[in-house]
């Protein structure tokens, strides 16, 4: 089964299982990854499912859309410039092993 | 079940397609306001497609048609209305809304406009204050000890911060929650509520006409928000006022019934306001499973603009499909102990707020006014008690009540 791997803020590593057309953040609530909230259930409305992409990965992530550009500016921790939301993530099998570090909130 | 006759209905152009079953519950009428959880669970075991044959339209019961029909916006269409009333076929009661009745494209530049104006980062703007008001209405609550609930905290709360923060005068205020009940019952068939609503709407459409112009609003509020949109010609001039209009319509009875519905559940389930009081970061949750657990917002309907096959039935074009929302919010399928509110539940992809294109562009303002409420309770409040008769409020489209007299005491 391919995998994400969430790091912790405080550094914890945590493979979860993930499904091609699912995004990472639906793979993260479905197992139990408590650093994702996804209040608005996907619809790029919320910004409590932020995470910082590992540098090895980010390039290979396709480009973000205007709406979660302008969403990510009022993440509860700060934008850095590897901020995704992570229900814009849908995985593909060229994704196995992603790295995903989660903030240290999102609200 | 309904035991309404049919001879008060709407005379269906024809039965139930084959295959679909057909129910004679009236979702729109009293008693179903009243207990609407047995009947939603008749409606879930019926089938996922059934035929509501009092109004002759379909309905999805289950989640995952709900989320299917909700994410299939150029299919089931909301340009011709979000009510039972086809637009096609019949005038709107008021000029269509440009957001909430619009499909893309044209939804899409009204709702990028709204978005902003109630994004995150507003939320920053608003919050701090909002948090300071709902700790002085707790503790007058508290001082007062007995009192209504609906009316002094889930009415008295929002309305002491959406109308300043939207920017409206202090004048003629008293029209909003009117207003607003107005608009969640033309939503529903031509039954006595929305018949007698509209009938009296004359007073309220032209307070609202009103402010919803520019010289009404004060600067830096909501309101002056999306008329500066105008200016940066996202949207018209005559587009910025049915925008507000919008916020006028929407914000404020829903987050009247949210908050109701909260403070009912933790007057109801003393375990759950314990555990709140012992963690009260669980507020914000605790607020979201209550929209889950009530689903203020109770239905929507949606029309098709082609043939399309749902759940292994084919729909023809020009119908209307009834999204029963609370009864997806408590589909066994999706949720486990649908039935039992939890403060820790992890809520996210309820459709209390919809889902999709339409997705509540005010959810975020919502869960503000209801976290920091909830937070202020947690701290202050140490029980709940229900001390009379509990009355429900009946609109075609709201869920809420009338009156829930409590007793609260200090922590
Ligand atoms: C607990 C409170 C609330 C609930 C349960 C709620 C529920 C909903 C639902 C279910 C929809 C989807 C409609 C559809 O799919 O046809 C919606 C849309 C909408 N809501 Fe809310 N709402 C709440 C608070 C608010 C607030 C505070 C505002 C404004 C300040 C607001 C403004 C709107 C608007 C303008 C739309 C239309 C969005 C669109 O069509 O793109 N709502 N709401
Ligand atoms: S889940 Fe809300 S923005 Fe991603």
């Amino acid at each position: 089964m391919p995998s994400i791997t969430f790091i912790h803020s405080d550094g914890r590593r945590q493979p979860i299982e993930a499904s091609e057309g699912e995004s990472a953040m639906q793979a993260a609530t479905r197992q139990d990854i408590n650093g994702i909230l996804a209040e608005c259930g996907g619809n790029a409305m919320c910004a409590t499912c932020h995470v910082y992409v590992d540098e090895a990965w980010l390039a290979r992530l396709p480009a973000m859309s205007d709406d979660e550009d302008a969403l990510l500016d009022g993440a509860a921790a700060d934008r850095l410039p590897n901020s995704r939301l992570s229900c814009q993530i849908k995985f593909a099998a060229d994704l196995d092993g992603l790295v995903l570090n989660l903030p240290d909130r999102q609200l | 079940m309904s035991a309404t006759s049919r001879t008060d209905s709407v005379t269906p152009e024809r039965g139930a397609p084959a295959g679909v079953p057909s129910l004679d519950v009236d979702p729109f009428s009293n008693e179903f306001f009243e207990d609407p959880h047995a009947i939603h669970d008749t409606l879930r075991e019926a089938g996922p497609l059934v035929w509501l044959d009092k109004w002759g339209v379909y309905g999805v019961a289950r989640y995952a048609e709900v989320h299917a029909v909700l994410n299939d916006p150029l299919t089931f269409c909301s340009s011709r209305g979000v009510g039972l009333s086809d637009f096609a076929k019949e005038k709107p009661w008021r000029p269509q809304s440009i957001i909430l009745e619009a499909d893309p494209p044209a939804h899409t530049r009204t709702r990028t406009v709204l978005a902003q104006v109630l994004s995150p980062t507003a939320m920053k703007g608003v919050r701090e204050h909002f948090t300071a008001m709902a700790a002085a209405k707790v503790d007058e609550l508290l001082a007062r000890g007995s009192f209504d609930a609906v009316a002094d905290l889930a009415e008295a709360y929002p309305l002491s911060v959406f109308p300043d923060a939207m920017g409206l005068k202090q004048e003629g205020r008293e029209n909003l929650l009117p207003y607003a009940s107005l608009v969640f019952n033309s939503f529903g068939p031509p039954n006595q509520l929305r018949q007698e609503a509209i009938e009296r709407s004359a007073p309220h459409q032209a307070y609202v006409a009103a402010q919803c112009q520019r010289e009404n609003l004060a600067p830096g509020g909501f309101g002056a928000c999306v008329h500066a949109r105008a200016d940066a010609g996202d949207i018209t001039p005559e587009e910025a006022p049915l925008l507000v209009r919008s916020l006028l319509s929407a914000g404020l009875d829903t987050t009247v019934n949210g908050i109701g519905a909260a403070v009912y559940c933790l007057a109801r389930f003393p375990d759950q306001l314990a555990r709140l009081r012992s963690d009260p970061t669980l507020a914000r949750n605790a607020f979201e499973e209550a929209i889950r657990y009530e689903s203020p917002v109770q239905t929507f309907f949606r029309t098709t603009t082609r043939e399309v096959e749902l759940a292994g039935h084919r729909i023809g074009e020009g119908e209307k499909v009834l999204m029963f929302l609370g009864a997806a919010n408590r589909d066994p399928r999706r949720w486990e102990n649908p039935d039992s509110y939890d403060v820790t539940r992890r809520t996210s992809g309820h459709v209390g707020f919809g889902s999709g294109i339409h997705m509540c562009v005010g959810q975020l303002l919502a869960r503000v006014e209801g976290e920091v409420m909830l937070a202020a309770i947690a701290r202050k409040v140490a029980s709940i008690q229900i001390t009379g008769p509990v009355k429900r409020r009946y609109n075609n489209t709201l869920r809420g009540l009338e009156s829930l007299p409590i007793t609260i005491s200090p922590a």
